[in-house]
């Protein structure tokens, strides 16, 4: 039963499906981003209230929302690498690292220039806002705990400890704004109601989260494949594919 | 399951459950901290400090807005439809102040109960919706009033 | 389309600086990350093929010369 699994962790063959992957990944992800963001600055209604400023929520929401799910995806990747040692969990933590880092900033840089002209102030320090910030922060501790470790294997353990620590800044950061009272306004994008959006500005926004998540799988594809080059160059299957000349 | 690996989850799942309480616990008691603001219901109960600077925030309530003419110094009332508090400010308001809208202020409360406030935020809601949709929206509402307050309330 | 004119795109009603500060950083961050991860993947594999070849042909040189060079044959792949 577990074989499968096991299966899954074998960088070979990883290697191989990734790149199988990568091409339907970056041109599906690049071709429904841009329709979604295009749709979304040039042909999505203006909001009744906020106007045009609204549009920076095609690119908010959706790093927003990656910034988070790709934090979620390391804490199952660092359960698996704690209780099984499965290499490629490791492999993985580290390369979408600095990804969830970037995703992450961009998340905080977009609200704070779309909080300026909506509220009133680039920055407050409300629950939502903070336990965004302390995301941030974590993604960086992740990346500098990795590198401050030279070990490979002790590396692993202790970001894998780190990452499960943080984890529970994400629900704070999902139910920030209904827990407290914060000047964030409450989720848009609902998992069990039907979202308060209207439809001509919602299908955009869910087309350009669609694209961004493509685009981060090739992303992750990439950078896991290096790590995985970086690690394993001494081994037979990597000496035959590089001197195959195959990419 | 290998017995040693089915430790290991056991201990990663108490790792993770314990910081969840104990993460849990410090914001369950600092839960007035991380408030943002106080709602004008705390603040008529006497839950808000007087003269020192906190934010209270609530929404505008429809014609209460007075602004002054020879100055910018507005004044208006806060409520969230169960009590509500006199805020003044004196300055530029954000563009999507207005009243019925959600804001934020910052300030003093002095002793006669006036919220005095130096800075201004406007709150928006989640919802979303074109010019036209809102219109038509407004003139549901206007068609039935007597409604408008209890809708009002659920949306702030 | 939601603008008149492309000048009316641009200007977003006043908004336009605070909408395309947003998309030009989004732009410009994923690009960098993407084409970073593109050049690191490369420079790994050109490192590997660099490594493979040099302990051939050394390997080589090795086989042929006197076999006392033999533990030598390790080549650092950074």
């Amino acid at each position: 039963m577990w074989q499968w699994f096991h299966k899954l962790g074998s960088p070979k063959w990883f290697f191989g499906i990734a790149n199988r992957l990568m091409p339907w990944l970056l041109a599906g992800g690049l071709i429904i981003l841009a329709v979604g963001v295009v749709w979304g600055l040039a042909f999505a209604p203006k909001d009744y209230l906020q106007g045009n400023s609204y549009r920076i929520i095609f690119i908010h929401v959706p790093t927003a929302f990656l910034a988070q799910s790709v934090y979620i995806m390391m804490a199952v990747a660092a359960v698996v690498t704690l209780v099984w040692r499965m290499k490629l969990a490791d492999v993985f933590v580290k390369a979408v690292a600095p990804v969830g880092l970037v995703l992450t900033f961009l998340a905080l840089f977009t609200g704070a220039v779309w909080g300026k002209p909506t509220w009133g102030t680039w920055w407050i320090w409300d629950a939502r806002l903070t336990s965004m910030l302390i995301l941030l922060f974590l993604y960086g501790g992740v990346i500098a705990l990795d590198r401050a470790i030279n070990d490979e294997k002790s590396a692993a353990r202790a970001v894998a400890v780190l990452v499960l620590v943080g984890v529970v800044n994400i629900p704070i950061i999902k139910y920030s704004v209904e827990w407290w009272n914060t000047l964030h306004q409450p989720a848009t994008l609902k998992l069990t109601e039907k979202p308060s959006m209207s439809s001509e500005m919602l299908i955009p926004l869910l087309l350009s989260i669609l694209g961004l998540y493509l685009l981060f799988g090739w992303l992750a594809c990439i950078r896991m494949q290096t790590e995985i080059l970086v690690r394993e160059q001494r081994t037979k299957w990597v000496r035959e594919m590089v001197m195959a000349g195959r990419n | 399951m290998h017995p040693l690996r089915k430790k290991r989850l056991t201990i990663v799942l108490f790792l993770v459950a314990g910081i969840a309480i104990a993460v849990g616990l410090t914001t369950y008691a600092l839960r007035q901290n991380i408030n943002l603001f106080y709602d004008p219901t705390q603040i008529a109960a006497g839950e808000a400090p007087v003269d020192v600077r906190i934010r209270a925030g609530g929404m505008v309530e429809a014609g209460s807005v007075v602004r002054e003419p020879n100055s910018l110094k507005v004044i208006f009332r806060v409520t969230d439809f169960n009590e509500s508090v006199p805020v003044e400010y004196e300055g530029i308001l954000p563009d999507l102040f207005a009243e019925g809208q959600g804001v934020v202020a910052m300030g003093r409360l002095n002793d006669s109960g006036r919220f005095v406030a130096d800075q201004v935020l406007a709150k928006h809601d989640e919802n979303y919706m074109p010019p036209e949709v809102a219109d038509s929206l407004k003139k549901d509402v206007a068609g039935q009033s007597s409604s408008a307050e209890t809708t009002g309330s659920a949306t702030y | 389309m939601a603008f008149d004119s492309f000048s009316a795109f641009l200007a977003m009603e006043g908004h336009g600086p605070y909408v395309w500060a947003c998309y030009g950083a989004f732009v410009l961050l994923m690009a960098t990350l993407m084409v970073w991860s593109l050049r690191r993947r490369k420079a790994a594999f050109d490192a590997c093929r660099r490594g493979f070849e040099e302990t051939r042909n050394t390997g080589r040189t090795a086989a042929s010369g006197a076999q006392a060079t033999f533990a030598r044959v390790n080549v650092s792949q950074d």
